[in-house]
């Protein structure tokens, strides 16, 4: 068959020459059309794959054994302050609170931090079993309201239906999303070994994200008055204050508050953290969060009795790879191990049967 | 056809016109004048012609294939009319039967207002399709119109083809809505007990509709329920049926456009006509083939003959036809190299300028070519005049030996004529090659026409008589007055002119008929004086036609059936020319003796069961009334009488008979069709003895056709043997190759035909479709009974031979099927049991397929038939074409491919699976109805070995891999439903959902799907079991789905649970979440997809980088391009952000290794320690061209190639291995006769068949069988057969008579009676021993004492020579396990017998194959005893005719 192959590519190569006046339906001897172009092909055998299992092995377990140090390296702490514990300082609070609630609970929680925090920490709130990523919830907001649109400042998307309008009056911002809004107040303070307590500074910006910031919110009009410019909304239902005044700081209020901003970034699972604050470094002598003691006062404005939910304070130095997770080092040194071994396997397969395939078998 | 050739009817009577109308307003009733060459609209009785013999030609090859020129007869009533048929006159009564599809039946009577009835016939009815041919013009009345003909009857209407593939694809895209439907089921129920935990708690997140309704979880999961549908539809794979359809669309293309499925000498290419089933090319099972057309080139080429004994090679002229090809493309490169136009060759020289031409331009061509496309655009040209025109069965070099000593001869006949010598001085070897040649050019039907004027008939009329129709007529014709007899002419023709194939006419007139016609004036041009001119030379210048038109050479003859013409050309070639011919005489022009003018007295038309054609002439030198006969070898050489021995001529008639007979075998070796002519010479009172019978049968009212088939059979005895000739009905080149390889690949073939047995069995074998060592089941049935017996008998010769006989079915399945390469298919799934394809043949005919496809028989009849290598079904209807076809699909569940090339293929081409048309030959009707059209036969090779096989793997892993696909990526948004409260939301951003399947994972796909190639064409070629693959569906199992869903389910959730692990508890949001997955699940696709393709080509890598190129680019712009848009999700900048995140790239390297290990693993290991064949076949295509090449030939020399042990390498031939099984049942008094003998017909068969000479004689040897519902008594039965039949092989050659008339019973002498009245008694068996247990083999003792001469007689063969006459007694049973107990210590030396005696490697050589003149000692009327020899004569008798015949062979 190979010379007769052979034999049919001469022919076309005869007459393509001298086929100029021939005009006929002969196909054209290209190796596009004749499915002969050049190729690679792999056959996955043992003994082919072999080196690819060790390969991967060998690059990944390294990768996994660093990504497991980097991940062990940040330092984070956590405090549960939901109040679902009789012994807990917040339990009057979560008690008897609801949306409704006028009053101001407040409660705070002792704690210490057995090593100290070197960098900049990064101080989260954490929420669980809060399905941030419902379908419909996901929905209701209006980017266009948010982005600072006048109309739809006062004509809300209906997907922020049911929140759209309370009493004839457009909500700002509307939807779930915003009305559902995380409002506990955080504040942390250091024990001095000798008793004082030292309120920690915690920055309010640069928590969100800089587009967010600075691309998709924007507060209505161009104008600086807030309360002008919100002329005519209402706030959410469950808000205690509108949207103009939730922050002193023009940089910081309305839609641009950055608290807001990261409570609109809506969580991927049902139990997530955001960002609260950033405890900056002072300065490379001093840790950031020297060990010690340490209180969280917290008001606790926000309700998570309804669905079973646990309310969080997070305290985390992050590395070059985000917050602290041990699992993508684990899988890669699983996974490098996993293709070592099966590496092994086939080595095995190769040395045994490998060596009849070569030679029975390709000739078969 | 596509002109619509106008319709000329008379509705508008005042003017007495025809007119001109539509096809389609042919009407019921209406008078239709058709000219030649015009096709007819509807079916059309015949009532005029402008013919003088009131005949039609027709030529039929739309309905059935075959090119030649049929008769068709005016209705006998109008006979007497004029010339001039005055449809206003008309006044008759047609009464028919129904339309029906029945091509070869018409019946119905006309009534004349006196009265007067007629009968219509077939003959009579010129069925729509067919063209007009000879005839200047021709009225008639239209009978059946539009669809109501029986053409269109015979077509069933188009079908609609999906392919195999697709079915299943279908279930499974089934089973995706299943799926589908039940995670929208899970999610539902998910989701109402979310909403349930939480009671009357609102939480915060869950938000009230927009109306602010609180929903219960039940009705929320109710609408989740039809949420969830819309969010997973993407499993059903709608954009795979747009893919597939791309894919096939290119597959089409790049069959279109390879070069090997082009034909230059047509200049014509595979045409794809169904865009929708390629795939199924690769999984093909059967292969039904029409014969004519399809594999042979229905072009008869005369190649060798023997005349007297002496062999003439013709060595000269197969040079000629082996040079014919290389001149064609010598003559081709010689044109494109000068530029030229192609030299016109003239056609009478072409020999010799073929010969000047090749020893010029030493072509090197290497594969033959039939011709070029100058040849066939010139045949094309011809054949729109006439049938059979090729030059190259026109040319032939003469033997110069035979042409000299024909030379000889005639110039001795001259100078003896001259002198008014006796010719009887002649030598006799002289004569003899006289007679040969005047045999070949006057014994046959052939019309001769002049090319000017193609339509007419050249009418050289020197004299004019018609048959000799009664005894006055004889009797005048034949006293010494005759040469007076100016006045006879008129009597003479005043009978009524009947046909001139008085035994297959049904029409011949009663004798009452004759004071009807009336005499016919228009038919004695030359009347007066005609008789001188029939008794001696006629000079040329007395012709009456133009001199010009005569010229040797420019004469055209139509026959009809091409091997006719063959041999009219071949005499020609001699310079014996057939230069005219006439209802009553044949002028034909020798060399030296000018013109003579053989008065025809009578023509016997050829029968398939006579299978000889016989013309009665008086010999115009000689005066002698004479009788040339030409017929199948096998029965010629019976009727051949021999004289006495003692004599030195008898002698020599002796020895040339036994040369011939050598030859004969010799030709039947070399696949040509092999015809024995022969001659007689009776005296005039045999002749009136005859002839009186004669005229009663054809004056019979009651079994007319009956009584001239015996008139027949009385006439041609005795024969004088002139000699034979050999045939080459040219195969198509490539065709046993082709053949060949597509049995290799699994494909079983069937041959559907409409030719007679005999033909088709030739080209079986020339084609490879039967082997030499194959056994042929010949079914010939008359009756439902006698046909359902026969296949019991079959079924349990197959079972006992085959099951019962071989320990292990696979193993004699490896042995018999696939004995050099051991990849073993799995039996059909869908068959229970197991099938086993042995090396059996079947062979059945038109009449028995009939009953064989009835309902209640063709379960059996499928039984036999696929236990079949290959199977023939001969003389078959359109109609029954496509119910076998359409029988296979349906009851064995199997693919099924047809090829033809004619209008008979049509609907045998629509109702397979896939149709193949061959185009060009007959037209486009088969091309039309086809799915492919393809320009030879010999493409089908590479179309199915090659680009089914592609194809059918491509789009299998394409569709395996779509659903994977889809799945894995429906599976990922699934998974998350768990941690979104089942509500239906989706991390991945709607248009990511949506341009996921529609541009980022389907370039490649495409890519792979249409370029991927598993394994190279050539390994494909070489290695044709590789296509099994396609056959069994292995790519695409339906388990395959469901491995593919749960790897689709394992990787989508690594590509979930890796980033939800890693993300988990972090502050990262939705779609900062979900781009990442979306990112690492597309790697996964597109890396498993590269694990998935075989090749890489560049498009490959284009393809994959163009995806992941376009992911990132619409990404991110997508996620640039609008901060507010897009609502709900906002995805602005996130995938931005993402690349600068190192948490990113670390997930899209880790997750979709993790997730392809597993599959990549497993492959690795799957090929490596269980590697299918295909991958053998990658393997083999790494290797190093040399080496590859090494294996393959030892592959196909036999090597295994397995991973599997051999089961046998040894091919164990050494069981006993009858020659041929072929059950007749022959019996139109549904009298059951079953006997067996052996015999071997000239395709070396070894036929057991029931045996009776014409004297009733019912010798043989063998069993009868038992009652056909005796099962365990069969199957003894047919050990005794194996046994019998072995036994038989190594016997000298015996006859097989048929028995083809109940009629041959009633002469019988005793003991035939006997062997008759036996099988009669035993209900279906007639057995009957030769020799003395023959006359005792009819009481029941006799089996008995035949199976103790069995016993006894067992070392030296003998008990074949007793055969056994089976009672129904006990003693059968006796008989019979004697005869078992004999089988082995005779079986395996006389199977090696029956191998010394096969050739060492030509595979094309019959099997052993001796006929054993001393048979003939005893003809003429072989006396009953003549098998009386002792049974220890048998064996010596035996190897002393096959030794000395063994050299000669080969």
């Amino acid at each position: 068959m190979a010379s007769s192959y052979n034999a049919k590519e001469e022919d076309g190569h005869v007459a393509v020459p001298g086929g100029g006046t021939i005009q006929n339906k002969k196909p054209d001897n290209t190796a596009f059309k004749q499915q002969r172009l050049p190729a690679w092909q792999p056959i996955l055998t043992a003994g082919t794959v072999l080196p690819a299992f060790f390969v991967i092995g060998l690059i990944f377990i390294p990768i996994g054994i660093g990504l497991y140090v980097t991940s062990n390296n940040i330092k984070e702490f956590e405090i549960d302050y939901t109040g679902t514990d009789m012994s807990s300082p917040c339990f009057n609070c979560s008690q008897s609170f609801s949306w409704n609630s006028t009053r101001p609970c407040t409660c705070a929680l002792p704690f210490s931090l057995e090593q100290p925090f070197e960098s900049n920490v990064f101080m989260y709130y954490g929420l669980s079993n809060f399905y941030q990523n419902h379908r419909r919830y996901v929905k209701s907001r209006d980017d266009s309201q948010l982005n600072g649109d006048t109309t739809s400042l006062m004509n809300p998307s209906k997907e922020c239906e049911p929140y759209a309008r309370n009493e004839k009056m457009p909500i700002a911002p509307c939807g779930a999303i915003a009305n559902s809004m995380f409002n506990d107040t955080l504040d942390l303070y250091y024990i001095d070994p000798n008793g004082t307590r030292i309120q920690i500074p915690l920055m309010k910006k640069g928590i969100a994200w800089w587009t967010d910031k600075h691309v998709k919110f924007r507060n209505p009009g161009g104008n600086p008055n807030l309360t002008s410019a919100f002329q005519g909304t209402t706030k959410p239902i469950n808000w205690r204050k509108p949207v103009y005044e939730l922050d002193t700081d023009a940089e910081n209020n309305g839609f641009i508050n950055e608290d807001f901003i990261v409570w609109m970034r809506t969580a991927a699972l049902p139990t997530f953290r955001k960002l609260y604050r950033i405890i900056q470094k002072k300065n490379n002598m001093t840790p950031t969060l020297p060990r010690g003691n340490y209180t969280l006062e917290v008001t606790y404005n926000y309700p998570v009795r309804s669905f079973e939910g646990r309310k969080r304070v997070i305290l985390s130095t992050i590395s070059w790879m985000g917050g602290k997770n041990p699992f993508l080092g684990i899988a890669y040194i699983t996974v490098g191990s996993v293709c070592f071994f099966l590496g092994v396997v086939l080595l095995i397969i190769h040395h045994k049967y490998g060596s009849r395939n070569n030679t029975a078998d390709i000739p078969n | 056809m596509d002109n619509c050739p106008p319709v000329r009817s008379s509705p508008s009577r005042p003017e007495h016109q025809y007119v001109e109308r539509f096809w389609k307003e042919a009407r019921v009733g209406d008078f239709i004048r058709l000219r030649c060459n015009e096709i007819l609209p509807a079916d059309v009785l015949l009532l005029s012609s402008s013919d003088p013999d009131r005949l039609v030609h027709i030529e039929t090859a739309t309905l059935d294939g075959e090119t030649n020129l049929k008769q068709r007869q005016v209705v006998r009533s109008f006979l007497d009319l004029d010339c001039d048929f005055d449809p206003s006159k008309y006044n008759s009564i047609i009464e028919c039967e129904k339309p029906n599809n029945d091509l070869a039946r018409f019946r119905g009577y006309i009534t004349h207002r006196s009265g007067r009835r007629d009968g219509l016939y077939k003959d009579n009815l010129l069925l729509r399709g067919c063209t007009i041919r000879n005839t200047e013009e021709c009225v008639g009345i239209v009978i059946y119109a539009g669809h109501e003909t029986k053409a269109m009857l015979n077509n069933n209407g188009p079908r609609y083809k999906r392919s195999k593939l697709e079915r299943q694809m279908n279930v499974d895209v089934g089973w995706c809505v299943i799926i589908l439907l039940a995670m929208c089921l899970f999610s539902a129920i998910g989701h109402g007990l979310w909403m349930y935990q939480y009671g009357d708690k609102r939480p915060v997140f869950d938000v009230l509709s927009p109306e602010g309704a609180d929903l219960s979880p039940v009705l929320s999961a109710v609408y989740l329920f039809l949420t969830m549908i819309i969010v997973f539809q993407v499993l059903i794979p709608i954009s795979l049926f747009v893919s597939i359809e791309i894919v096939k669309i290119c597959q089409v293309y790049f069959i279109h456009q390879d070069q090997d499925l082009y034909d230059e000498e047509t200049d014509s290419h595979l045409q794809c006509r169904a865009l929708n089933i390629t795939e199924d090319l690769g999984q093909m099972q059967y292969i039904f083939s029409d014969k004519t057309g399809t594999l042979t080139e229905n072009k008869m080429v005369f190649r060798r003959c023997t005349v007297a004994g002496v062999e003439y090679s013709h060595d000269a002229n197969a040079r000629r036809l082996a040079m014919y090809q290389d001149l064609v493309d010598s003559e081709e490169e010689d044109c494109t190299s000068h530029g030229g136009t192609l030299p016109r060759r003239d056609s009478v020289t072409s020999h010799q300028s073929a010969a000047k031409v090749v020893l010029r331009s030493q072509s090197t061509k290497s594969h033959r070519r039939t011709g070029s496309r100058a040849e066939a655009k010139r045949a094309s040209i011809l054949s729109k005049h006439t049938a059979f025109s090729s030059p190259m069965e026109k040319d032939i070099t003469p033997d110069p030996q035979l042409l000299d000593k024909v030379n000889h001869c005639s110039s001795q006949m001259t100078f003896k004529t001259f002198h008014s010598q006796s010719l009887s001085q002649l030598p006799s070897d002289l004569t003899d090659i006289i007679d040969f040649f005047i045999a070949l050019t006057i014994c046959n039907t052939v019309v001769v026409s002049s090319p000017n004027q193609p339509r007419q008939k050249v009418r050289m009329r020197f004299g004019l008589k018609s048959p000799v129709k009664t005894i006055e007529d004889f009797i005048k014709r034949f006293t010494p007055s005759r040469l007076t007899s100016n006045s006879n002419s008129s009597s003479s023709s005043s009978l009524n002119r009947s046909s001139h194939r008085e035994c297959s006419s049904v029409l011949s007139s009663p004798s009452a008929e004759s004071t009807l016609t009336k005499l016919d004036e228009e038919h004695h041009p030359g009347g007066p004086g005609g008789l001188e001119h029939a008794f001696s030379s006629v000079p040329p210048h007395t012709t009456e036609g133009k001199p010009g038109a005569l010229e040797e050479g420019e004469l055209r003859y139509e026959a009809e059936s091409p091997d006719e013409a063959a041999l009219v050309y071949a005499a020609r070639a001699y310079k014996c020319c057939l230069v005219g011919r006439l209802p009553d005489q044949v002028t034909v022009e020798l060399p030296h003796l000018g013109k003579l003018s053989f008065e025809l007295l009578h023509t016997l038309g050829f029968d398939s069961t006579r299978k000889r054609m016989s013309v009665v002439v008086r010999h115009p030198l000689t005066d002698q009334i004479t009788v040339y006969t030409k017929g199948a070898d096998s029965v010629i050489m019976d009727l051949i009488t021999l004289p006495p021995t003692d004599d030195s001529k008898g002698r020599r008639q002796r020895k040339i008979l036994y040369k011939t007979q050598n030859d004969l075998n010799l030709y039947a070796a070399d696949g040509l069709r092999t015809l024995c002519i022969a001659n007689k010479v009776i005296t005039k009172e045999e002749y009136a003895v005859w002839l009186r019978h004669h005229l009663e049968a054809e004056t019979a009212i009651q079994g007319r056709e009956e009584l001239l088939f015996q008139s027949a059979l009385r006439l041609e005895t005795n024969l004088h043997l002139l000699g034979a000739t050999g045939i080459e009905d040219r195969l198509q080149d490539g065709v046993p190759e082709t053949i060949a390889s597509l049995r290799k690949a699994g494909l079983q073939i069937w041959v559907l035909t409409g030719d007679k047995q005999e033909t088709a069995i030739n080209i079986a074998y020339a084609c490879k479709l039967l082997e030499p060592e194959d056994e042929i089941i010949t079914l010939n049935a008359d009756s439902q009974e006698a046909m359902a017996v026969l296949l019991e008998e079959s079924l349990h010769y197959i079972q006992a031979k085959f099951l019962c006989s071989s320990s292990n079915p696979s193993r004699s399945f490896q042995n018999d099927y696939a004995p050099a390469y051991s990849f073993r298919p799995p039996p059909p799934s869908s068959q229970a049991q197991p099938f086993l394809v042995h090396r059996l043949g079947l062979v059945i005919d038109g009449r028995t397929l009939a009953y064989a496809l009835d309902s209640s028989l063709d379960e059996k009849f499928l039984a036999v038939a696929r236990s079949c290598r290959s199977v023939l079904c001969c003389r078959s209807t359109p109609l029954q074409k496509s119910m076998v076809v359409k029988l296979v699909r349906n009851k064995l569940k199997v693919m099924t491919l047809a090829i033809g090339d004619g209008a008979n293929d049509v609907s045998m081409i629509q109702v397979a699976d896939v149709g193949v048309g061959i185009s060009g030959q007959e037209g486009m009707q088969a091309v039309m109805a086809s799915d492919f059209a393809l320009p030879r036969f010999r493409n089908l090779q590479k179309l199915l070995l090659v680009h089914g096989h592609w194809c059918y793997s491509r789009l299998a892993n394409m569709i395996l891999y779509f659903f994977y696909k889809n799945a894995m990526f429906v599976a990922l948004i699934f998974w998350y439903q768990f941690y979104c409260g089942f509500s239906g939301s989706a991390m991945i951003d709607q248009w990511y959902l949506v341009f996921f399947n529609l541009m980022f994972s389907a370039f490649p796909q495409l890519i792979t799907g249409t370029l991927d190639k598993d394994v190279s064409s050539e390994t494909l070629q070489e290695l044709p079991q590789l296509y099994m693959n396609g056959q069994n569906s292995e790519e695409y199992k339906p388990y395959m789905f469901w491995m593919n869903m749960i790897d689709a389910f394992y990787q989508s959730l690594v590509c979930f649970f890796i980033p939800y692990c890693a993300y988990a508890d972090s502050e990262v949001d939705l779609l900062t979440w979900g781009t990442p997955i979306t990112t690492l699940s597309l790697f996964t696709i597109l890396i498993h997809l590269g694990m998935e393709t075989k090749t890489w080509t560049w498009m490959n890598w284009l393809s994959i980088s163009f995806s992941v190129g376009l992911f990132f680019t619409v990404a991110l712009c997508y996620n640039a391009s609008c901060p507010t848009c897009y609502s709900p999700s906002n995805p602005y900048w996130t995938m931005q952000r993402l690349l600068g995140e190192p948490l990113f790239y670390l997930l899209c390297v880790v997750t979709p290794v993790a997730a392809l290990l597993p599959r990549y693993f497993c492959r690795a290991c799957q090929s490596s320690l269980f590697p299918t064949p295909v991958q053998v076949g990658r393997q083999l295509d790494k290797l190093p061209s040399d080496t590859r090449r090494n294996i393959l030939s030892r592959v196909q020399a036999g090597s295994l190639l397995s991973l599997r042990p051999p089961f046998l390498s040894s091919l164990s031939f050494t069981g006993p291995f009858p020659k041929d099984y072929s059950h007749r049942a022959t019996s139109t008094q549904n009298q059951h006769s079953f006997t067996r003998g052996p015999a071997k017909s000239p395709e070396g068969r070894l036929d057991l068949s029931l045996q009776r000479d014409e004297t009733g004689k019912a010798q043989g040897k063998g069993w009868g069988s038992g009652s056909p519902g005796d099962t365990k008594r069969s199957l003894e039965e047919d050990d005794q057969y194996t046994l019998a039949s072995t036994e038989m092989d190594t016997l000298p050659y015996t006859k097989v008579k048929e028995a083809p008339q109940p009629e041959a019973g009633a002469g019988a002498g005793a003991g035939a009676g006997a062997g008759a009245g036996a099988g009669a008694g035993a209900g279906a068996g007639a057995g009957a021993g030769a020799g003395a247990g023959a006359g005792a083999g009819s009481t029941a003792g006799a089996g008995a004492g035949a199976g103790a001469g069995a016993g006894a007689g067992a070392g030296a063969g003998a008990g074949a020579g007793a055969g056994a006459g089976a009672g129904a007694g006990a003693g059968a049973g006796a008989g019979a396990a004697t005869l078992l107990l004999a089988t082995p210590s005779l079986a395996t030396p006389q199977s090696e017998t029956i191998h010394l005696t096969l050739p060492p490697a030509g595979g094309s050589q019959s099997a052993a194959y001796r006929r054993n003149y001393e048979n003939y000692d005893t003809t003429p009327h072989r006396p009953p005893d003549h098998r009386l020899l002792p049974p220890t004569d048998r064996p010596d008798h035996a190897h002393n005719q096959a030794t000395p015949t063994c050299p000669k062979e080969h």
